[in-house]
């Protein structure tokens, strides 16, 4: 189990990841997380998550062209994996099933 | 643009980040931080884009962008080291001279290097034999007046013991040992002379030396009761059980209570008996021996046992309260007590009255700093031989770059042919170690009671290690300057790698060891002369053929009057001590102005001593024999005393018949000698008086005229075995004696010697390969030169000329220093010594210059007198 759970900021990294299509390098994920959540996300942290995640094999990376704003460094662009696109769905469907089983009416309450 | 450029992320935060970071991860990383720094830049300016990229940097040191340490895998390292072992064996066997020249340097050194590690691991070997050796302290004491510097004693107190016993908590047992214990054991007419301490029943509980026989608690309890070690039983009783027999010293028996095992080698305390202390009747004390006095510290020694759950810190805070307590009722002395590890007697400071064996530390330290320095040499050697053959191998390391050797690799190699050529200097040193041990043990014979030097497996571990260390030391300057090469430079042209920007450091090297070679030399010989000087110095008095002899504690009376009769016998005296050999007795003077008193050297004599030894009269005469009960009467002083006190305003004449008194008597002057020389060199001429005794005691002079000298000597030893069957003669000239007064000086001249021989070897052999390795560089020049029509004796004044500026240099240092230290520090320490001569300053320069330049002359003119022709075809 330990290996496929998700955390909820790494389902939040992941799904930007898939968001963001062939874009997703840790800068833009950084910056689109940041749109969405609405909160500060650190470069350093969305670092921490994306190695983790290669490590559990949910994205991989690969480096792309260097660019003069990056100081003549490569980028290091993350993808979903087989594996990863399946969290995000099982993610997601669980969600849906609790979602399903709270009666309109209730919810309405809170 | 130009202002991006100046808008830079702070260098050492990236090579920070670098160094830290693991590689597959830095460049995203490094391209992320340079992303937002340049978005920083514009939103927020310069500095805190700056700020926020440091505090990036440190932010991402997390556990998984840390770089593991490269503990590659050990079967990926044993083929490399493998390589490194094969590759070093090519270029030692591949460089003859070179691994030959290394070798021979790096072994003389080291010996002397392994020598000292020898002596150090037997010294902290002492004691360790006893149980608790970690606990066991000994109490020290430093006695200080107001005008005289604090002594240190390694003795204390009796009354210390005694206290410490009754008042200090936390001390598990305690001892206090007496010296001086020793003499003519007697059992059943056999006469055996022993020697060792008193001491209480406390000293089997601290000191844990394992009882052959009796009991440990009670066998130094009651008085008169003795303990032998097992080897001077042996002595006393044969085989017999020595166990309840009775000894007898001078009128006292003594019972027989415990054997101990013989007492190991490395214990500083060593004795062949012990007495009980209760033996001492403490009610016996004469006038200047209170037993039990606070200030009577030099005699007794005291051992304690600390409990295992007090420290030292307690124990000497406890101590200083105690002697507090009793210095508040002594006037003008005071008394300290400190408690010294046993563990560091062995090596320990220097202490009067030591109770066993001492090695001084300061002599260790000097030694092991002269072999440091040897040691270095040898290094500077491998340092400058290797880079000098950087023309050669930095080839070698440019193709080992281009397959890929990293620099650790390049200095690995480096580093392991270091340490092989100093393991098979190892093999070297340690037979050029044997020699010196024997050396060592030559110098004085009680080194052979302190050392043993033996090989043990901790020792030859430490060899090795120390081995190591130099092949370290010596490989890593060179290991550095490799691995420093850029690859595609030294293979596109090896002349281009800057070999030259060394050169000055290659030279200081081989000033700074010829500085050292210089001064050893110099200061060899310097010392030579004034030892020579000493045993030269007109002391006052003729010593030639006047033989001592010790009587032992034997009346002189029968051994005289034989003595006379024979033949080669010219003259006898009888004297209390030898003088001008340090030792001295002293007393008190008065003359006249009674709270006036003077300290003065005396020795009592019979009439015929001072015609013998052939003293100077200024005025007065001789003593006139005195039967040996009539009341002393006449003294006879030297000319200082006269000029002390003023007596007859300093004129001799003027002083006769005048008199001065001590210890209540009064005695008159009746005459005046030339200064002579009481103590020894080092000290100046204190005033002195001579008195008269039909039976001084002590030592017989005998004035020897004999062809046949052997022959006298047996007839000597043959009266001698007549009045004393169980001491041997102890009968020695008197320049014998002066010879071995002075014995410190030709031994710190042997040592010194050595180690000058030593240096000059090192750095001549150094200097012999850099000539060479220069030379074989120049032959090309040479050849051109010759070609020419240079003729040889300029080429050769070429050639030499760089080396010989150096070995003026060192000079230009080495002899002013040398004559600075001998004249202000050492010989200013001696009252009478001989002047330096400026000759005598330049003796060791032209044997160290006469070794260059045959040197440089033989490589040299080898060059010189290669054919041109040869040489140049070649290219």
């Amino acid at each position: 189990m330990k290996g496929t759970h998700l955390g909820e900021f790494e389902e939040l990294v992941l799904l930007t990841i898939a968001s963001l299509v062939s874009g997703a390098y840790s800068v833009a994920i950084c910056d689109e997380l940041s749109k969405h959540a609405d909160r500060t996300v650190r470069l350093g942290v969305v670092h921490a998550v994306l190695n983790r995640l290669e490590e559990k094999g949910l994205v991989k990376s690969e480096l792309g062209e260097a660019s003069a704003i990056r100081g003549g460094k490569r980028k290091r662009f993350y993808f979903l994996t087989g594996a990863g696109k399946s969290s995000v769905v099982r993610a997601k469907e669980i969600r849906d099933q609790l979602w399903q089983k709270i009666p309109n009416l209730h919810l309405k309450r809170i | 643009m130009n202002k991006k450029e100046t808008n830079h992320p702070p260098k050492w935060a990236t090579r920070l980040l670098a160094s830290y970071c693991r590689p597959e991860l830095l460049e995203d990383l490094q391209g992320d931080l340079n992303e937002f720094f340049e978005r920083n830049l514009k939103a927020r300016g310069k500095f805190i884009a700056r700020l926020i990229y440091i505090i990036d940097v440190l932010k991402f040191l997390r556990s998984y962008t840390i770089q593991k340490p490269a503990f590659t895998n050990p079967f990926n390292r044993r083929p490399m080291l493998a390589s490194y072992i094969k590759t070093s064996a090519r270029v030692i066997r591949r460089n003859k001279l070179f691994s030959a020249i290394n070798i021979v340097g790096l072994a003389v050194s080291m010996s002397v290097g392994l020598l000292i590690i020898a002596v150090v691991s037997d010294l902290s070997s002492y004691d360790n034999t006893l149980k608790n050796r970690e606990r066991i302290y000994r109490v020290v004491t430093t006695a200080a007046t107001a005008d005289q510097p604090p002594m240190k004693l390694a003795s204390t107190s009796w009354k210390a013991g005694v206290l410490i016993r009754q008042s200090i908590p936390g001390v598990e047992s305690i001892t206090i040992l007496r010296r001086g214990f020793g003499g003519d054991a007697r059992i059943d007419g056999n006469t055996v002379p022993v020697t060792g301490f008193y001491a209480d029943e406390g000293f089997l509980d601290v000191f844990s030396f394992p009882l052959a026989k009796g009991s440990a608690t009670t066998a130094l309890r009651e008085p008169h009761s003795v303990v032998l070690t097992q080897s001077t039983a042996k002595k006393l009783f044969g085989e017999a059980d020595p166990m309840g027999k009775v000894l007898r010293f001078d009128t006292v028996n003594y019972m027989v209570t415990g054997v101990l095992e013989d007492i190991p080698k490395f214990s500083h305390l060593q004795f062949e008996i012990l007495v009980s202390l209760s033996s001492i009747d403490l009610n016996k004390s004469t006038s200047d021996d209170q037993y039990m006095d606070w200030t009577n510290v030099y005699s007794n020694y005291v051992y304690v046992l600390l409990s295992k759950n007090s420290d030292l810190a307690a124990f000497s805070a406890a101590l200083s309260r105690l002697d507090g307590r009793e210095n508040a009722a002594l006037p003008n002395r005071k008394i300290f007590l400190s408690a010294q590890p046993i563990r560091s007697i062995p090596a320990g400071a220097h202490m009067a009255n030591d109770s066993g064996i001492v090695m001084p530390a300061a002599v260790l330290y000097i030694l092991a700093g002269l072999a440091l320095i040897i040691l270095l040499s040898a290094c500077f050697n491998y340092t400058n031989l290797s880079i000098a053959r950087s023309l050669k191998r930095s080839r070698e390391v440019g193709i080992r770059k281009v397959m890929g050797a990293q620099r650790g690799q390049v200095i690995g190699q480096f580093i392991t042919e270091s340490v092989i050529l100093a393991l098979l200097s190892l093999g070297f040193a340690f037979c050029i170690f044997l020699l010196l041990r024997g050396l060592f043990f030559s110098v004085d014979q009680r080194l052979q009671n302190i050392f043993s030097l033996d090989l043990s497996p901790g020792l030859v571990i430490n060899f090795v290690l120390f081995a190591i260390g130099v092949g370290l030391v010596a490989g890593f300057l060179p290991a550095l300057f490799y691995s420093k090469i850029k690859a595609v430079q030294v293979l596109k042209d090896a002349s281009t790698i800057k070999v030259f920007r060394h050169i000055s450091l290659r030279k200081t090297l081989v000033v700074i060891q010829y500085t050292f070679s210089l001064i050893f030399i110099t200061a060899t010989i310097l010392g030579y002369q004034q030892y020579k000087g000493f045993l030269r110095f007109d002391l006052g008095f003729t010593t030639t053929n006047v033989l001592n002899i010790d009587m032992q504690d034997n009346k002189d009376e029968v051994f005289v009057k034989e003595l006379a009769r024979l033949p080669a016998v010219q003259m006898i005296s009888r004297s209390s001590i030898i003088s001008s050999l340090g030792s001295t007795y002293g007393t008190t003077v008065k003359y006249q102005d009674p709270p006036d008193s003077v300290g003065v050297d005396e020795n009592i004599v019979d009439e015929n001593y001072l015609p013998l030894h052939q003293y100077t009269f200024l005025a007065g005469r001789n003593f006139t024999p005195r039967p040996k009960d009539a009341p002393e009467t006449e003294v006879i002083v030297n000319e200082r005393l006269i000029r002390r006190f003023n007596i007859g305003h300093g004129n001799p004449e003027k002083a006769i018949g005048k008199v001065i008194s001590m210890d209540d008597k009064r005695l008159t002057i009746i005459g005046v000698l030339k200064d002579f020389h009481y103590g020894t060199m080092e000290s100046e001429i204190d005033p002195a008086i001579l008195r008269y005794s039909a039976e001084p005691g002590g030592y017989v002079n005998v004035k020897i005229t004999s062809d046949n000298l052997p022959a006298t000597m047996v007839a000597i030893e043959t009266l001698w075995k007549q009045i004393d069957k169980v001491h041997p003669l102890d009968a020695r000239f008197y320049s014998d004696q002066i010879e071995h007064a002075y014995r410190w000086l030709s031994v710190m001249v042997e040592v010194v010697g050595l180690f000058a021989l030593l240096a000059i070897c090192i750095s001549s052999l150094g200097l012999f390969g850099m000539v060479i390795y220069t030379m074989e560089k120049r032959v090309k020049e040479i050849s051109i030169r010759k070609v020419l029509g240079a003729g040889e004796g300029v080429l050769v004044f070429l050639l030499s000329k760089s080396f010989l500026v150096l070995l003026l240099i060192s000079a230009l240092i080495a002899l002013p220093v040398t004559w600075l230290f001998f004249e202000k520090v050492l010989l200013s320490k001696v009252a009478y010594h001989q002047p330096i001569q400026l000759g005598e300053l330049f003796i060791g320069l032209f044997i160290v210059a006469g070794i260059a330049f045959v040197m440089i002359g033989v490589q040299t003119l080898k060059i010189v007198r290669a054919n041109p022709a040869k040489v140049l075809k070649n290219e």
